[in-house]
C-alpha cells in the first residue's frame, strides 16, 4: 500500500523519517527510541508511528516526562553500547535538556580524550508556521549551533529528510536533528524506498542562478522556491540542510559568482544563524560583493501565537524586498 | 568484611587521604589548579568500590579521588588532570568509571542510562553513581531516580551526605528527615549508615548490589562531614565553626578504625608506621612521574571534538599553527 501512495503521489516528511527509523532500526539492532509518547501513540505527530508494533516496548521506549534525563539517559546509554534516537516532543522544551546536551552531550568525547563519544540523535519539531501553543514553534538552532561537538541538521523535504536522518543515526557524533514543524504533512514527493544517506555537512544548491545568492533551510525553503516562481529574478537558491558543521564552501562558491547575497530565516534576527552566515560571507567574500548582505528574518520577540505568526514568519514580500535591496546596488 | 579486607581498606583509605594532603600541598605551591579535596570521603569511596565486580562501572562526580585510588586509576594522571591537564582523564582501559563530572548531579542520569543499557543487554553488572548532598535538590536527581525506578535499573547512587554543598547547610537543601526516604517517592531501595565505618559500607553496597541487579534501584545515603573547605578556592571558616571540625574530627575513621584495628590485635604503631613510609614512597613516585610528563601539544584543542575534523575547525586550527609551529 505506502509504496503504491509513494509511486503515485509520493510521500510526505513524517512518513519519510518514519521510514528511515524502520530501515535503520531493522538494519542495526542496537538503534533505540526513546521520548515522550513515541511508542502507543507514535509520537504526537506520527514520525514513530508503528515502530512499537515492529520492535517492541525494548526498543521504542515511552520514557517519564523529563527532558533532562530522556538526554542525559541517552548519554549513558550510548556508553553502553547503544545508538539512541531521542524525541523532544515540541521545540520550547528543548531548553529542559540543553544542560545535559551543552554540559555533556557535546563535549563527553573531548573529556575522556575520545575513549567515549555519545552518538545520540535527538529529534524534535522547529519552528512555526502551524498556529500551535505557545512553547510549541521555537526556532533556537542558532542557539545550538554555538555548542563545539554538536551537530545541528534541518531537513526541508521528504527526500532530504529520509537520507539526513539516516546519515545522522550512522554519524559518530551526538546530531541534534531539528524537524520543520510546517513541513511535516504541507509537502508530498517521491521518495525512494530504499535507504539512502545524504551527506551532513554538505549544503544543497537547490535552483542554480546568476543575480542572487539565496540562502534558507528548513521550512523556508518551500517559501523561496514560491518566491523564485513568482519573479523573473534569476536566484541561486541554497539549502543548507545542516547548520553545523556549516558548508562555507558552497556559500562562498555561490556567492562570488552572484556577487549578492540574502540570508532568510524564520528565527530572531539578533545573533541568529544569519549573522554567522553574514559574518562568513563578509569574511570570505567581501570584496566580491557588490551588495551589502540583507537578512530577512523573523523579529526580536518572542514567537507569537497563531493570529500573528504570519506576520512574524518572513513570507513572500518581504523576502522579494530583501532581493530588490541587494539589486539596488 | 575480614581480616585482610579491612586492612586492605585501610591502606587504601590512608593512601587516599595521603594523597589529598600531597595535592593540597602541590596546590599551595601552584603545581596543581583548583580542586575538590575528599577528606572524610574515604571510607564511603574505597568501601563502595572494593564491594563492586570486575565489570560494574563507577559514575563519579567530582570530590572521588579515593574512588579513583581503589579502582586502580594512576595517581600521576589524577595530578595531570588537577594540574590542568586533560590527558589525565584519558581512562586506561580495563578501568570502568565515567570521567570526572562537574556540574552538580548531572552525573546522575548517565548513570542511569549505563545501568540501563547493560540491563538491556542482558549483562549482569550495575552502576554505582557518587554524588553529594547538594545533588539531591537539583531536577536531574529527582528525574533519573524517578526513571532509575520506572525502568528498574541496575544502578546505586551513593549520596556522602557530608553536611555541606559549599557554605549551605543540608537543612537549607531540603526539609526531609533523611535523603534515603527520597527513595521511597521513586518506589526504591533507600538505606542510611555511616560514611565512616567502611565496613558497614562495604556490606550495604554488597546488598544494595544485590537488589539492583534484582531490578531494584537503591539510593545509599552516607552520612559523613566534609572535613576540609570546599575546594582549595573555599574558606569554611566564613561559615562553620572551629568547633563544629572539631567534634566532626572525632568521628573520622581515620582515628576509629586505626584504634578499631590496634584494638582487635592486628594493627600496631610500628606497622602503621611502616605502611605511611611505604605509601609516601608511592606517592612521591606518582608525583615523578608527573613531573616527568611531557607539556600538552597546544594543537590538541582541536582534538576530540568530533571524530573528524570538522572544515571550520581545519581552517581555525591551521591559521592557530601559523602561531605555534613548533607546538
Amino acid at each position: 500500500m505506502a509504496e503504491k501512495k509513494n509511486e503515485k503521489k509520493g510521500i510526505v516528511m513524517v512518513e519519510a523519517l518514519n521510514q528511515a527509523l524502520m530501515q535503520e532500526m531493522t538494519r542495526d539492532n542496537n538503534v533505540i527510541i526513546l521520548g515522550e509518547d513515541v511508542g502507543k501513540d507514535g509520537g504526537v505527530f506520527r514520525v514513530t508511528d508503528k515502530l512499537i508494533e515492529k520492535f517492541g516496548e525494548e526498543r521504542v521506549i515511552d520514557t517519564p516526562l523529563a527532558e533532562s534525563t530522556i538526554v542525559g539517559a541517552s548519554i549513558g546509554l550510548a556508553i553502553s553500547g547503544y545508538k539512541p534516537i531521542a524525541e523532544i516532543q515540541f521545540s520550547g522544551f528543548i531548553p529542559s535538556a540543553f544542560d545535559q546536551m551543552i554540559n555533556h552531550l557535546s563535549r563527553m568525547r573531548w573529556r575522556s580524550r575520545g575513549r567515549y563519544s555519545c552518538a545520540v540523535v535527538i529529534r524534535s519539531p522547529n519552528g512555526g508556521g502551524v498556529k500551535a501553543l505557545e512553547h510549541h514553534s521555537e526556532s533556537l538552532e542558532a542557539v545550538y549551533a554555538h555548542i563545539p561537538g554538536l551537530k545541528v541538521v534541518i531537513p526541508s523535504t521528504p527526500y532530504n529528510a529520509k537520507g539526513l536522518l539516516i546519515s545522522a543515526i550512522r554519524d559518530p557524533d551526538p546530531v541534534l536533528f531539528l524537524e520543520p514543524i510546517k513541513v511535516y504533512r504541507a509537502i508530498r514527493e517521491i521518495v525512494p524506498e530504499e535507504p539512502y544517506t545524504i551527506p551532513l555537512g554538505k549544503a544543497r544548491i537547490i535552483k542554480e542562478g546568476t543575480h542572487v545568492t539565496i540562502i534558507g533551510w528548513g521550512a523556508m525553503i518551500k517559501t523561496l522556491i514560491d518566491v523564485q516562481n513568482s519573479i523573473d529574478i534569476d536566484l541561486e537558491i541554497i539549502d543548507l540542510q545542516t547548520i553545523s558543521p556549516l558548508d562555507t564552501e558552497t556559500i562562498i562558491n555561490s556567492v562570488k559568482k552572484t556577487k549578492r547575497c540574502v540570508i532568510v530565516h524564520e528565527a530572531a534576527r539578533s545573533c541568529g544563524f544569519g549573522a554567522e552566515l553574514a559574518a562568513q560571507v563578509y569574511e570570505n567574500a567581501i570584496l566580491h560583493l557588490k551588495a551589502p548582505v540583507v537578512r530577512v528574518t523573523g523579529f526580536d520577540t518572542t514567537m507569537p501565537l497563531g493570529k500573528l505568526e504570519k506576520y512574524y514568519i518572513p513570507d513572500a514580500n518581504r523576502i522579494i524586498e530583501g532581493i530588490k535591496e541587494v539589486l539596488k546596488f | 568484611m575480614d581480616k585482610q579486607e579491612i586492612l586492605h581498606a585501610y591502606e587504601l583509605m590512608v593512601l587516599s587521604r595521603l594523597f589529598d594532603s600531597k595535592m593540597l600541598a602541590l596546590q599551595r605551591q601552584g603545581r596543581l589548579g583548583t580542586f575538590a579535596s575528599s577528606q572524610g570521603h574515604e571510607a564511603i569511596q574505597v568501601g563502595s568500590v572494593m564491594a563492586l565486580k570486575k565489570d560494574d562501572w563507577v559514575a563519579p562526580y567530582f570530590r572521588q579521588w579515593p574512588a579513583f585510588i581503589a579502582l586502580g586509576y594512576p595517581m600521576e594522571m589524577l595530578l595531570q588532570y588537577n594540574s590542568g591537564d586533560e590527558r589525565g582523564m584519558l581512562i586506561p582501559k580495563g578501568i570502568n568509571v565515567l570521567p570526572v563530572n562537574i556540574p552538580v548531579s548531572s552525573q546522575i542520569p548517565h548513570a542511569v542510562g549505563l545501568a540501563w543499557g547493560f540491563k538491556k543487554k542482558g549483562q549482569k553488572k550495575v552502576v554505582v553513581c557518587f554524588l553529594g548532598d547538594g545533588a539531591t535538590s537539583k531536577g536531574d536527581f529527582h528525574e533519573a531516580l524517578n526513571f532509575a525506578g520506572v525502568f528498574k535499573v541496575p544502578v546505586i547512587l551513593i549520596c556522602e551526605n557530608n553536611q555541606y554543598a559549599i557554605s549551605v547547610p543540608l537543612k537549607r537543601q531540603t526539609a526531609s528527615k533523611t535523603i534515603a526516604q527520597k527513595a521511597d517517592a521513586y518506589g526504591i531501595e533507600g538505606m542510611r549508615i555511616d560514611g565512616n565505618n567502611v565496613e558497614e559500607i562495604y556490606e550495604a553496597v554488597i546488598k544494595a548490589r544485590e537488589i539492583a541487579l534484582q531490578g531494584k534501584p537503591v539510593l545509599i545515603e552516607a552520612v559523613t562531614y566534609r572535613l576540609s573547605d570546599h575546594t582549595t578556592a573555599d574558606d569554611a571558616s566564613r561559615y562553620r565553626s572551629k568547633s563544629e571540625v572539631e567534634e566532626a574530627r572525632k568521628k573520622d575513621w581515620r582515628i576509629i578504625l586505626k584504634n578499631k584495628i590496634i584494638n582487635e590485635g592486628f594493627w600496631n604503631e610500628s606497622k602503621e608506621k611502616q605502611l605511611i613510609k611505604k605509601l609516601e614512597l608511592l606517592i612521591e613516585k606518582a608525583v615523578k612521574k608527573f613531573e616527568s610528563i611531557k607539556p600538552v601539544d597546544p594543537m590538541d584543542i582541536f582534538n576530540y571534538t568530533f571524530n573528524e575534523m570538522t572544515y571550520q575547525l581545519k581552517r581555525q586550527s591551521e591559521t592557530f599553527k601559523r602561531f605555534y609551529p613548533n607546538g
